[in-house]
């Protein structure tokens, strides 16, 4: 067990400097930073006193030192377009961003499981097609897209709910839907097969053949079983989520760190880009990692193997 | 079941799982296969079909709604953008851009996918450690946002992009095609093969690969549509194939401020990718049910 979560940590910890390492390729070969900071009116001495401090006079391995050790404080430079330091302006924007995850999420339990559930248990009949097709649109339909289907339907044809911005509290249901769908056809395909095995095996037969009523077979000795693969993708999923949160905030204009990603891009505001995306690579690392101490710790095969 | 005693001759009731297994089986899922046809045609005959030039349009006929509707006319079948342009014609030639992105993509990602989990699988020792730790980090790296930042920073082209998302696939074909190969190579053929002087390139490609082909095929199919979704994601962000080449995800980007005007610039590309996407992955899954059930878990 140990011995595994040491390996788990160490791989987290190598991802995060692998990708620092990318981060910091990547904005050499963008060009000479000097030119993101300063324009025309700087002086010689802005100059002389920016090369000193990013390290640019020395060898490139001494800055990526320079750039890692910034970095583990929080410092990744001031973003060019807000003039204050990158961190500031994304410990702003991540309530927001959290608040729509967790919203996605729940959206992704409460629609996936139970119909996850009732298309396995009632395999066949009209509950079952309802389940493949929120599977089916759930996995192909790009999410961006879904999402302005969504405020095409509910904001500009009906006039339900308001298409963007978070100014009202019902401004969070469309993009939570519109990210939390993919994740509810996962958890409903996954849930759905998993059920259906174990409603398969025997020792649910036995429970019938013992006379163990219907609903105590599904709830009792089918779900426990079956929700172990859903745990373990829901973890994955917290992770992925973020991802998510890139294009949705986009289409919806929510005020989160996705949102603020594409304008850093749109921008060409590379110091806040790349504080960006160490903190979105940070969540996602810690969820894996998360999960995975979660897995081993349910199911005992991962923890001696 | 029949009762106990009765003579009534009945087949053997199957078990639920082959009985539905057997009934997959039989089905060829047509309408996908037609869908996935007709992408291709038109894909690549783009030119000859489309009625339009997909990249000029004139400002009198902006907005113009799909033909069914009212203002519509037959010469703009699905109508057109705020700039004029034919959406049908924009959308026959944006699977022009979503087919050859993702041949190009899959075919390089493939190839180094192959080559790694071949290496990986057949040498073991530290090049399989160093190689399959490289494939844990990639996984554990957001891949739209890896491209977004390699797309900032060398510049937008049809290059990076095929080079970002062949990042993004060949560390799946890397992992299955090493455990196949570590499977394979236990196996008294190969076995054989070594005793009777094969060299290694030969027993490589001669005896192992063939049987990885299956797995590859099936991945393949699966990953099409990983594919087209990840580089229209990347074209709504405005980090893909640069404009005014029509690609699905960029003229979905196009409508967005246009929908309660021009509600179809955003629908019709997007019912594209769906449509494709879609029967590639029942498409994928019927086949990989035909092919290698083991797979499954992959889903």
């Amino acid at each position: 067990m140990q011995r595994y979560l040491l390996r788990r940590i160490l791989l987290a910890l190598v991802t995060l400097l692998a990708v620092s390492l990318i981060i910091f390729v990547m904005s050499r070969a963008a060009g000479d930073p000097r030119h993101v900071y300063l324009d025309d009116y700087s002086t010689q001495e802005d100059w002389d006193r920016l090369t000193a401090s990013l390290g640019l006079d020395k060898p490139y391995y001494q800055q990526y030192g320079i750039f890692l050790g910034s970095a583990l404080k929080g410092d990744f430079g001031e973003s060019i377009k807000e003039g204050r330091p990158s961190m500031e302006v994304i410990i702003e924007r991540l309530p927001a961003t959290f608040q729509l995850g967790l919203a996605a999420f729940a959206f992704s339990v409460i629609v996936g499981v139970p119909l996850g559930i009732l298309s396995a248990v009632k395999r066949g009949t009209f509950l079952d097609m309802v389940g493949k097709i929120v599977a089916l649109v759930g996995q192909s339909a790009p999410v961006f897209w879904l999402g302005l289907m969504l405020v095409f339907l509910f904001a500009v044809r009906l006039d339900w709910l308001p298409p963007y911005g978070r100014q009202e509290i019902s401004s969070i249901v469309l993009p939570a839907v519109a990210l939390g769908w993919f994740y509810a056809a996962a958890n409903l395909r996954l849930l759905r097969s998993a059920m259906l095995n174990v409603l398969d095996s025997e020792y649910v037969k036995l429970a019938r053949a013992k006379g163990v009523s219907n609903n105590a077979v599904i709830w009792k000795h089918s779900l426990r079983n079956a929700l172990i693969p859903v745990l373990t993708f829901a973890g994955i999923t917290l992770g992925s989520l973020v991802t998510g949160s890139l294009v949705v905030e986009t289409v919806f204009a929510w005020p989160g760190l996705g949102q603020l990603a594409i304008q850093a891009l749109a921008g060409n505001d590379y110091p806040l880009l790349q504080a960006v995306v160490i903190v979105f690579t940070l969540m996602y690392v810690t969820a894996a990692l998360l999960v995975d101490i979660m897995y081993a710790y349910i199911d005992p095969r991962i923890r001696y193997a | 079941m029949a009762a106990e005693g009765t003579l009534v001759v009945q087949p053997a009731p199957m078990p639920a799982r082959i009985a539905r297994r057997a009934w997959q089986l039989r089905r060829w899922p047509l309408i996908p296969m037609f869908i996935l046809a007709l992408f291709i045609v038109t894909g690549v005959f783009a030119p000859l079909i489309a009625p339009h030039d997909p990249e000029r349009g004139g400002l009198r006929d902006r907005n113009l709604p799909p033909a069914w509707e009212e203002g519509g006319s037959s010469e703009f079948l699905l109508g057109t953008d705020h700039l004029g342009r034919d959406m049908l014609s924009r959308v026959i030639f944006g699977a022009r851009i979503s087919l050859v992105v993702a041949a190009v993509t899959l075919g390089v990602g493939m190839g180094i996918g192959v080559a790694s989990g071949l290496a990986a699988g057949w040498y073991g020792g530290w090049i399989d450690e160093v190689l399959m730790r490289v494939v844990d980090i990639k996984l554990a790296i957001p891949t739209i946002l890896l491209a977004l930042v390699l797309v900032l920073a060398l510049g937008q082209s049809f290059l990076i992009i095929v080079a970002v998302l062949a990042i993004a696939v060949w560390p799946r074909f890397a992992r299955n095609v090493r455990g196949e190969v570590l499977q394979l190579k236990t196996m008294d053929f190969v076995a054989l093969a070594k005793v009777a002087g094969a060299s290694t390139p030969r027993i490589l490609f001669i005896h192992i690969f063939p049987g990885v082909i299956n797995t590859l095929i099936v991945l393949a199919t699966l990953e099409v549509g990983i594919v087209i979704l990840l580089e229209s994601t990347l074209s709504f962000l405005g980090a893909g194939v640069p404009p005014p080449t029509p690609a699905w995800g960029s003229m979905v980007s196009d409508g967005r401020d246009r929908l309660a005007v021009a509600w179809w610039i955003s629908t019709m590309p997007g019912l594209a990718i769906m449509a494709t996407v879609l029967s590639m992955n029942l498409f994928g899954d019927w086949l990989r049910d035909r092919l290698d059930p083991r797979l499954r878990q992959l889903g």
